[in-house]
């Protein structure tokens, strides 16, 4: 288990160069880089710009410039915002525990609800059960979330003013009434986001499940008696589970994506909503950090799932 | 953006007849409704405009946030243009851009399949692991670190709405080819162990001609599927931009663009969020229901 986790461990960092390679390039081939403005900027003479473009390394050729750029990513330096003056990392730990906690309890929400709706679509299947969950999760991925997130601003807040739809970024937590508006503000974002990704996650489960159902070893399990909970648990969920994590794996990508334009909707103030808000400030150290991080996040997300199969498939955990 | 898993490479789907495979479609209850609504929709955004007397770019104040009614069937926005006219256009725009991403995504999909699946060896090789590390991009931020970065240079060599349209349709494409070339690739291995392809070859047959011939026909099936799958999520992957309000610029009223203004004023119009949204929805729907419907008809074996 240990060297199949070094393994993917190490699969992760040609991934991560990979992806800050191109994060770099788009910069670098970019012809409207941060210096733009200092070049149509006329109270700058030539000299002067020369000066800058040498103090700030950006005469030397592009090779160097990425292995300097790589070497202090990977240090944790991302640079200081152009705005706030604030290191670009700083910026980011501020943000992203907003990010992780909207994202890990909406996924850990469908997660519940997928699998029971989907085992039950799959063991009634053609029945009109089946039908009626598969055609709401049919709608499910079908709408955007930026759209079911307004439905749900405009039912619940704005017709029967039950939540607010402005995520409260000042509130402190520090008794029980803080506490209930806190987890008030957050129904809404985590809902979006369950509502997207139970959808996702049940096709998943119920097509898997759809596998396991003919197979000869819940026919022997049957014959051996073994009750139908038993049988569905414990030998076809087992199952079931590992092409599961294989699509999830694949669907990380879309995860964050769901979550970015969630946070957008409803003023969440993660990671996200930071990026937009440096991409209208044109704020390229900011923009920059966060394209990385999601990346980052994303591999890390990819080996959770990657530790995961190893948890559910002893095939891999003993190196077949 | 959304990767669909479930056009994961599988069995070969059997070419069968076209017109069997239409008719299984067109028997099908729901696949009948989705075309029916699709077809619609189409036709509404194609003739909508021809007939619909409503501006979609007149700005009149005197005019704004009217609720629907007569004279302007969806209301009007903030600017007092009309929204069903704005709604008929920007149909056409993302649809547009749906249609041309596909396009580019399926043909790079399919090309880059075909070479790894066909060559085999270390292209083979080299192409699957560019394809994954594809696979594991932060698509979302990164498509907006990229308008972000180029969208003005873009804007200012091509047009503001031409250029744009390139650089969104190049980008969503270039996001959205992995799945389909998982999927011609594992199709391409599996033929390539049967007995017609070897013959061809035994017989001498180009490399060209075999692919042409032999390999490209077979696997037509499941590359329609993904590419009606993939007009859904581009349509999608462009709202997404328009919402977040880095796509076109502010005067083309793609479906996006429409709930990006809108949103603003949920709490007074609420009616500005509903048409745009439901167009998305109705639209991806279909075009999802179709594409999974499409699947079953072509491999009746599925599910």
């Amino acid at each position: 288990m240990l060297g199949y986790l070094l393994k993917r461990l190490l699969i992760a960092i040609p991934t991560l160069l990979a992806i800050s390679a191109v994060i770099f390039f788009i910069l670098a081939l970019a012809p409207s880089n941060p210096l733009g403005d200092l070049a149509t900027n006329p109270a700058i003479t030539p000299e002067v710009r020369e000066n800058i473009v040498r103090s700030l390394g950006l005469d030397q050729p592009i090779p160097i410039r990425y292995l300097k750029w790589t070497v202090a990513l990977f240090s944790g330096n991302l640079g200081y915002s152009f705005t706030s003056r604030l290191p670009v990392v700083e910026l980011i730990a501020q943000r992203l525990p907003v990010t992780l906690w909207v994202i890990g309890v909406a996924y850990l929400l469908s997660v519940a609800l997928a699998l029971p709706l989907g085992i039950v679509a799959a063991l009634r299947h053609n029945t009109w059960v089946d039908r009626a969950i598969t055609t709401l999760a049919f709608m499910g991925f079908s709408t955007p979330p930026f759209f079911s997130g307004l439905v749900l601003i405009i039912v619940l807040s704005v017709r029967l003013g039950w939540l607010p739809f402005i995520y409260d970024n000042q509130l402190v937590v520090s008794d029980l009434e803080s506490m209930g508006r806190w987890l008030k503000q957050s129904i809404m974002p985590i809902a979006t986001l369950v509502l997207f990704q139970t959808a996702v996650l049940l096709r998943f489960v119920r097509a898997a499940m759809l596998e396991e159902i003919p197979q000869n070893y819940v026919k022997t399990a049957r014959a051996k008696g073994l009750g139908r909970w038993r049988i569905v648990t414990l030998h076809m969920l087992r199952n079931a589970l590992i092409p599961v994590v294989t699509l999830v794996a694949l669907d990380i990508p879309t995860i964050f994506t769901g979550a970015l334009v969630t946070e957008q909707v409803f003023r969440v103030p993660g990671i996200g909503a930071l990026l937009i808000e440096s991409i209208y400030r044109s704020d390229t150290p900011v923009v920059m950090g966060i394209a990385f991080i999601y990346a980052v996040l994303v591999v890390a997300f990819n080996l959770v799932a990657d530790l995961l199969y190893g948890v559910i498939d002893p095939r891999v955990r003993h190196g077949h | 953006m959304a990767i669909n898993t479930d056009l994961a490479p599988g069995a070969v789907a059997p070419a069968g007849s076209k017109n069997r495979v239409w008719e299984r479609l067109w028997g099908d209850r729901t696949a009948q409704l989705a075309l029916v609504v699709l077809g619609m929709l189409m036709l509404a955004i194609a003739l909508g405009p021809l007939l619909y007397s409503g501006s979609p770019s007149t700005i009149d104040f005197a005019r704004a946030f009217l609720p629907p009614g007569i004279g302007q069937p969806l209301g009007t926005n903030d600017l007092g243009q009309d929204q069903l006219a704005r709604l008929l256009i920007g149909g056409r725009i993302s649809l547009a851009v749906g249609l041309a991403a596909t396009l580019v995504g399926i043909s790079l999909g399919v090309a880059i399949g075909a070479l790894a699946g066909f060559c085999g060896g270390w292209v083979d090789v080299v192409l699957m692991r560019v394809t994954d590390l594809f696979l594991a991009l932060p698509q979302l931020p990164l498509v907006l670190l990229v308008v972000y970065l180029l969208g003005d240079s873009v804007r200012r060599a091509l047009g503001p709405e031409r250029g744009i349209f390139l650089l969104i349709v190049l980008l969503i494409g270039g996001l959205s080819w992995m799945s389909v070339a998982r999927l011609v690739r594992a199709g391409f291995l599996s033929l390539k162990q049967r007995t017609f392809v070897q013959a061809a070859v035994a017989l001498g047959a180009r490399p060209w001609g075999i692919v042409k011939t032999h390999l490209l026909p077979n696997i037509l099936g499941p590359v329609i599927v993904a590419a009606t799958i993939g007009v859904g999520n581009a349509l999608l992957a462009e709202s997404t931009l328009s919402f977040l309000g880095v796509g076109f610029p502010p005067d083309v009223p793609t479906w996006g663009r429409m709930l990006y203004d809108a949103q603003n004023y949920i709490e007074s119009a609420p009616y500005l969020v509903l048409a745009p949204g439901v167009a998305i929805f109705l639209t991806v729907l279909c075009i999802n229901t179709l594409g999974d419907r499409l699947r079953d008809s072509l491999d009746p074996t599925s599910r």
